[in-house]
């Protein structure tokens, strides 16, 4: 391993143990025991197989908007708009998913998919057009084509696929689209839903290092001038980027639908979840893999929290401190860098 | 060679303008200065010579007070001094006028050079005194044959003019002892005579002048004294009448130099590159290319000559298809590329040495053997099935970096970690050779722009040696000597038009430098005296 290598592992690494640290400071603060409240969390996230599974239930569409994110990321475009693609993804899924109940699960899950990711594709490639033919900057259309999707969501299930009384929602989708079942422990229904954001990772970590299409799409980021001399289609490729990030999004939304409880499109279905790929990508260094861990993480403090704040009294607020730090380390990258290049030089002195 | 050991009992004394003693300055991971002796006497004007990163710009930003030396001692008129910041070398009455100007653009020349120390109203305190600023910006220009107009606007006059401005600014602090630093490289060879001029009449006036420069044409034209750095190291100290041009390239490169590319006659072969009638519209949308024509046959180079900004880069990105061409056309081989992506163009066989090579030929943040097929990265044998093939990109980026000696071999490194001699022959090698698809035509643009001695006499070297293969060569670029000694057709251009065309032997530098100032090559040479 380089050294490149080597500090894309240990800088996340140090940076959520740093956090922690400061977190059991403010937990100390606020009149509470730290070493209670971490051991209740990791309770909460991993203490026997129901809470382990919730985490990983969680964590699946978490790794999808990660990668959306991170995805654009590499290639210098920023999509901010995961969180409206994502919604998109899963009403345009809901809807196939609804519909088309007479087909067998082998074809209509894979169809609600593609749909969904169809969906979440074409609604980020309005930004990816605006942005290589008008120059208007993706970051600020994207949060405008969220507030979108939000109010066509929201319009849909109080409109025309409004059902019953209480919260705003669609019909439950098709038995039939419903993602296999891998463990079922109480409540919680652990499907392969991440088999397929594994996947997913994977093909993505192929896509970005190992083809040709990954080589334009990094030089893209890297350099555009120099991608734009080496014959490299700029526009083509930012919408490409934005319709690939797209279709990520989307697909967390549709396999998140798919796969969880009540299997119904609901008004606020993202819950921010397109927003947390963002943070996602962004502790993974956006490396697929490190996407994995980083959604990973999240997700153990989101159960986690919620272990905390019923089980220790300590508002799961600290959550939303700790997971502050982290990224503020992980973005001012230098701080830890620095940090571990000091540690060494001590040693070689010593 | 005069060895750098002659300085160790130095006294300064009253008419040393300049002694830096044992100067001794280190950035992490570099010795920029080793021990240096550097000495100006009162009223010469002194050449530093030495390559990029030989520690010139270092050991003047010590005497400018941008850097304090780690180690060694600064005496300036016999009186030992220290300097925290440039405010405290002007005190000293030193003058440094930069090689990037730092003037305001929107102000008039006359509150230019009094920003910062200005003339406050007699009366009304807090006001400028203009009639007395530009009474002073007057009586400088005229003492030092510095021709400026005060009460123009810094944005509305020519680059040499601008220069003037900055002299008198220094001149205005009260400058006894001026540095230029490579004030010649944006100038044509007719403000370079200016400049020069002036810089006598600096010397004339009791001013000690420290020039900058790697032009060593320039050095034996208008200096007394020249030391010459090398490695952070002084590697010679000789007074002008004395040496030569080669000798000078000797001591600043530490090895034998070849000052004139030897080449062959040419014989052009088949036309290659025809460019008719084009119009080309720059970033503002002002017309910056004006119906242009011109032509490339193989194994020629056809360079085109011109003070920068004056539509080069927009010629460049127009044939490169960088660019949108308005009207005209373009044809390659027969063929009309007018308009076609960069990429069809490249697989025409028309390739491209850009003028910036950190912004547009390298992708810095990848490795060499990324770099070395940016531009061919979708053919056989780097491409299969639209996967990279790693192993052979490897193979053939080893082979490249052999054959056109970029150092060091680590095709592992990051384009960024190259040195800019390095990087540069990457790029050249990169456009200039024949694999996976035949290179014909390269517009070689800015090829040596900041490069030391030695890459640029390799470059120079590989241009001609291409040439002599029979591809054809476009090259542009800002230095005359440049265009002169590679060149077998000048085309010289003046706000995006063609003045004329030109061999390198039926006319002199000032012919064609009176060209590059927008006269047509009718006004100037004796032929052709019938066309108007």
């Amino acid at each position: 391993m380089n050294r490149g290598k080597i500090y894309a592992f240990l800088v996340p690494t140090i940076s959520v143990l740093i956090a922690l640290g400061i977190g059991s400071i403010v937990i100390l603060l606020i009149g509470k025991n730290p070493i209670t409240a971490y051991s209740v969390m990791f309770q909460g996230a991993f203490g026997g197989i129901e809470a382990l599974a919730d985490t990983v239930v969680k964590m699946t569409p978490l790794v999808l908007t990660g990668l959306a994110v991170g995805f654009g990321f590499r290639a210098g475009v920023f999509n901010i708009g995961a969180d409206g693609q994502m919604a998109m993804g899963a009403l345009m899924g809901a809807i196939v998913a609804m519909s088309f109940g007479w087909l067998p699960p082998v074809i209509l899950i894979p169809l609600s998919i593609i749909s969904g990711m169809v969906a979440g594709a074409i609604w980020a490639s309005i930004a990816g057009f605006l942005k290589a033919f008008t120059g208007a900057h993706e970051v600020i259309s994207t949060i405008m084509l969220n507030w979108i999707a939000i109010n066509i969501g929201t319009f849909m299930v109080t409109g025309p696929l409004a059902v019953g009384t209480g919260t705003p929602k669609s019909p439950e989708i098709a038995d039939a689209a419903k993602l296999p079942i891998i463990l079922k422990v109480q409540a919680i229904q652990l499907t392969i839903g991440i088999v397929i954001a594994i996947l997913v990772a994977i093909v993505m970590y192929i896509l970005i290092e190992k083809t040709t299409m990954g080589y334009e799409l990094r030089g893209v980021g890297f350099n555009p001038f120099a991608a734009e001399y080496g014959g490299i289609n700029i526009k083509k490729n930012i919408v490409m980027i934005m319709a690939i990030s797209g279709a990520l999004a989307g697909m967390a939304g549709i396999v998140d639908l798919l796969g969880v409880p009540p299997h119904r499109f609901l008004g606020e279905f993202t819950a921010g979840r397109g927003f947390d790929g963002i943070t996602i990508a962004l502790i993974g260094r956006n490396h697929p893999i490190g996407i994995i861990f980083a959604a990973l993480l999240i997700s153990v403090l989101r159960t986690g929290s919620n272990a905390m704040q019923i089980r220790a009294q300590i508002p799961n607020d600290i959550v939303t401190i700790i997971q502050g730090i982290v990224i503020f380390l992980v973005a001012a990258e230098r701080i830890v860098a620095t940090l571990i290049e000091w540690k060494k030089r001590k040693k070689v002195t010593a | 060679m005069v060895p750098a050991s002659t300085s160790t009992d130095l006294k300064p004394g009253k008419d040393d303008a300049i002694v830096m003693k044992g100067i001794t300055k280190r950035f992490p991971g570099v010795l920029a200065n080793d021990h240096v002796d550097f000495f100006v006497k009162k009223g010469e004007i002194h050449a530093l010579v030495g390559e990029n990163g030989a520690g010139k710009s270092t050991l003047m930003n010590q005497l400018y007070g941008f850097h304090l030396p780690d180690e060694g001692e600064i005496y300036i008129n016999g009186e030992e001094a220290s300097f925290r910041s440039p405010k405290d070398a002007i005190n000293k009455n030193i003058g440094m006028v930069h090689q990037h100007f730092m003037l305001v653009g929107n102000q008039t020349v006359t509150e230019n050079v009094v920003l910062g120390s200005e003339i406050l109203h007699p009366v009304m305190k807090v006001f400028l005194d203009r009639k007395k600023a530009r009474r002073t910006v007057m009586s400088l220009s005229k003492q030092f044959g510095l021709a400026v107009d005060p009460d123009s606007f810094i944005e509305d006059i020519p680059v040499g003019m601008q220069q003037r401005v900055e002299i008198i600014k220094t001149l205005y602090r009260g400058a006894d002892i001026l540095i230029f630093d490579e004030p010649t490289a944006v100038l044509t060879p007719q403000e370079t005579e200016e400049l020069f001029k002036v810089m006598k009449l600096l010397k004339k006036e009791g001013k000690t002048v420290v020039f900058i420069t790697h032009k060593l044409n320039e050095v034996m034209a208008i200096t007394d004294r020249v030391t010459v750095m090398r490695l952070g190291k002084v590697t010679g100290r000789v007074d002008t009448k004395d040496t030569n041009p080669r000798q000078l390239a000797n001591m600043m490169v530490g090895r034998e130099v070849l000052l004139r590319v030897e080449k062959k006659p040419h014989e052009p072969g088949d036309l290659l590159l025809e460019v008719e009638k084009l119009f080309v519209r720059d970033n503002r949308n002002l017309q910056a290319v004006k119906d242009v024509s011109l032509n490339v046959r193989e194994g020629e180079i056809v360079g085109i000559a011109g003070v920068a900004g004056n539509g080069q880069s927009e010629l460049v990105e127009a044939i490169t298809g960088l660019r949108k061409v308005e009207s005209g056309k373009i044809r390659m081989t027969g063929v009309d590329i007018t308009n076609l992506s960069t990429w069809e163009i490249r697989e025409i066989g028309l390739n491209h040495v850009p003028e910036d090579r950190l912004r547009r030929g390298l992708i810095t943040k990848y490795p060499l053997y990324f770099n070395a097929i940016l531009g061919k990265h979708k053919d056989e044998p780097f491409s299969r099935d639209g996967f990279l093939m790693l192993k052979n990109i490897r193979n053939y980026t080893k082979d490249l970096v052999e054959r056109f000696d970029v150092r060091p071999r680590n095709i592992d490194q990051l384009a960024g970690n190259l040195s800019g001699g390095n990087q540069q022959k990457l790029i050249v090698a990169r456009e200039l050779d024949d694999k996976p698809r035949p290179s014909r035509c390269v517009v070689v643009s800015q090829p040596t722009r900041g490069l030391d001695i030695g890459a640029i006499e390799y470059i120079h070297k590989t241009l001609i040696t291409m040439r002599d293969q029979g591809i054809g060569i476009l090259l542009v670029s800002m230095e005359l000597d440049e265009i002169f000694s590679l060149s077998d057709r000048i085309l010289v251009i003046y706000e995006g038009e063609i003045m004329g065309e030109v061999t390198p032997d039926e006319i002199t530098k000032e012919e064609v430098g009176l060209m590059m100032a927008g006269q047509r090559k009718a006004e100037t040479a004796v032929e052709r005296g019938d066309q108007k």
